[in-house]
């Protein structure tokens, strides 16, 4: 089963670190996904990969698992999901307000920063 | 236990709240109820930092539960230290944003709220994990304010803000995955004392665990090679804040303190000092990137974004040396930075304001109107960031000086900082002379309206910012006593953690 979990990590960190390196919007945001997914699944088996055993206090229990990494994936869980939402409206916002998805943050001949800046609008649309 | 302890994040997590469901279409009563709030703040972070200055560490348990199973908060004179800077920061930050920010978009002074917030949070909280929500608090807030106001450029800046701080959060949870499985615990106090007697074979991967850790810290305060973020985000930020960011690098800069020089410190028997071989070394190399940003950059912002960069560097140099002194001139330093950063991209801000679509652009424009205000603040501004005497960046940067003469790489670093203090003169004198005295009478046409007022707010906050730093430079005496005690106390892990698991734990400390 370590092995198991160990790849699964390995295999979604691979994945995730290969899709930020991209220079789309999209594939980064996918590429933070999975980076979270990994590091789920990294601070759960944090506390011992344990089957069939009660995380809470039970009589006649033969022994634990570890409670904490539990509450500690919830919180990563919750925040992780709050922040993909966030960062997918801004990428969208951005490819609204300039018609590509391309991340990169260039001040046109304008350049104010705030300003509606036509000069930057290439990209497809 | 003393309940005030837990107050700066209480107070602006419900001042946020109400100010979302109450007065979310009330700008005038937001302005006001905003105001007050962070006034009551400041006010308490003085109570804390009088308290705290006994040199006692006091102890918050959350909920009770004893200290290494629950939450605890932790205030001794550090943190009550940086409190206190950040309530002087964030008045300042409020009453400009009252002059005029705070009404291109909505809920500016919620997302402050919150921000103020998570980084008192991240100031008090002796949980490692705690600090991750806290970091996590903070910057969900910042991302909302970084945005305020809108636009093609910032959202496509804010794109890139939102998600390297999402790639720091998740190599914060390895980090912090790492230490609770070799450690068993996430008490900051317990990881001092676990850290001792950690298992031959878990060595490597703890140490793995702290170094993950400070690349986290790293990344937050800028240090090359991981500041690449910095100069984008905090340009296209509105002024203030910006000038709120400025205490967002200080955190960084604390939760190395706390956690390699304290936690993974002198005392953490086989990950003793994981990070020190690292920091000296990239904080000399951010020195050389902020003074050739300085030089290079053609706009005003990023001009002052460059220089937040190399007060950083100046900063970690001291806090790289992982001793007493160090940290002493580090945090003489890092409340020095704090204040000039903000009270600098607050002028260039209003500077900004009145040069139409020239904005921050370093070109001949028209002359700017107010020329004498705007002229003076931003020279006195300058001065105080660059480090010129008499003011507190010469003093800050003497002290730097002065700790590292006895370090063996003393020659790099007396080197580097003197070279590169001088780049950043040049770059604000070459600033200041194109914004006021290049002036081009002749392009008439395009002149920005004369009789744009400059909001007293805003004058307000910036001479407050400047009169901080005067008054740092004249108290600079009692302060560095202040600073020296703090030092004392960062570097006395026993007593850190005797006071928060009791004196039992000593024992596991051995000797």
């Amino acid at each position: 089963m370590e092995i198991l979990i160990a790849t699964g990590i390995a295999a979604l960190t691979a994945t995730g670190v290969y899709l930020m390196l991209l220079r789309q919007t999209f594939p980064i945001i996918i590429g933070l996904a999975f980076l979270t997914y990994a590091v789920n699944l990294f601070l759960f088996a944090m506390g011992r990969l344990t089957v069939d055993r009660p995380p809470i206090i039970a009589t006649g229990s033969p022994g634990y698992a570890d409670p904490l990494p539990q509450a500690l994936v919830l919180t990563a869980i919750v925040i992780s999901f709050g922040m993909t939402a966030l960062i997918v409206v801004l990428a969208l916002r951005g490819f609204l307000e300039t018609g590509s998805d391309a991340a990169t943050a260039k001040r046109g001949e304008d350049g104010i920063p705030g300003t509606r800046d036509r000069s930057q609008r290439g990209g497809h649309r | 236990m003393n309940h005030w302890i837990i107050a700066p994040i209480i107070l602006p997590a419900l001042v946020a709240a109400f100010l979302v469901m109450a007065l979310s279409h009330d700008l005038a009563r937001q302005r006001l109820v905003s105001t007050a709030a962070t006034g009551l703040l400041l006010a308490t972070a003085v109570g804390l930092f009088m308290l705290a200055s006994d040199g006692t560490t006091r102890v918050y348990l959350l909920g009770n539960w004893p200290a290494p199973f629950g939450i605890v908060m932790v205030l001794d004179r550090l943190s009550a230290l940086m409190l206190l800077i950040t309530a002087v920061l964030a008045l300042a930050v409020v009453v400009y944003a009252c002059g005029g920010w705070d009404a291109k978009g909505r809920h500016f002074h919620a997302l402050f709220q919150f921000q103020l917030m998570g980084i008192c949070g991240a100031f008090l909280t002796g949980d490692a994990f705690n600090l991750f929500v806290f970091f996590e608090v903070m910057l969900i807030a910042s991302y909302g304010l970084m945005l305020h106001g809108g636009g093609p450029y910032r959202l496509r800046a804010g794109f890139h803000y939102v998600a390297i701080n999402l790639v720091g959060s998740t190599l914060f949870l390895f980090a912090v995955g790492l230490i609770y499985a070799t450690t068993g615990t996430l008490n900051m106090a317990d990881i001092a004392v676990k850290a001792r007697s950690v298992a031959e074979g878990d060595v490597a991967l703890l140490r793995t665990g702290a170094l993950l850790l400070f690349l986290v810290f790293a990344l937050k305060s800028a240090l090359v090679p991981l500041h690449w973020w910095l100069p984008t985000a905090y340009a296209a930020a509105p002024a203030p804040v910006a000038a709120l960011f400025a205490i967002m690098t200080k955190v960084g800069a604390y939760s190395i303190i706390r956690v390699h020089g304290m936690v993974f410190g002198a005392e953490a028997g086989a990950v003793a000092n994981a990070a020190a071989p690292w920091v000296l070394p990239a904080a000399l190399l951010t020195l050389v990137m902020g003074a050739l940003g300085a030089l290079a950059t053609r706009r005003l912002l990023d001009l002052v974004a460059f220089s937040v960069v190399w007060s950083m560097g100046s900063l970690l140099v001291a806090v790289g040396l992982f001793d007493a002194g160090g940290m002493a001139a580090a945090l003489y330093y890092a409340v020095h930075s704090t204040i000039a950063a903000a009270g600098l991209f607050l002028v260039a801000d209003m500077v900004m304001q009145h040069r139409g679509h020239w904005a921050d652009r370093l070109t001949t424009a028209p002359p700017v109107p107010h020329a004498n205000l705007l002229a003076g603040l931003f020279f006195l501004a300058a001065i105080v960031m660059a480090g010129l005497p008499p003011f507190s960046g010469f003093i800050g940067k003497l002290l730097v000086l002065e700790a590292v003469r006895e370090a063996p790489s003393a020659v790099w670093a007396w080197g580097l900082i003197l070279a590169t203090s001088l780049a950043v003169i040049i770059g604000f004198s070459r600033a200041g002379s194109t914004l006021f005295w290049k002036a081009d009478v002749r392009a008439d046409e395009a002149r920005p309206h004369q009789d744009a007022r400059i909001p007293v707010s805003a004058v307000l906050a910036t001479t407050g910012m400047i009169a901080v730093a005067g008054l740092l430079t004249v108290g600079a005496g009692p302060a560095t006593g202040v600073f020296a005690a703090t030092a004392e106390q960062i570097m006395d892990v026993r007593g850190y953690v005797s006071a928060v698991l009791g004196p039992d734990a000593m024992i596991a400390m051995g000797r």
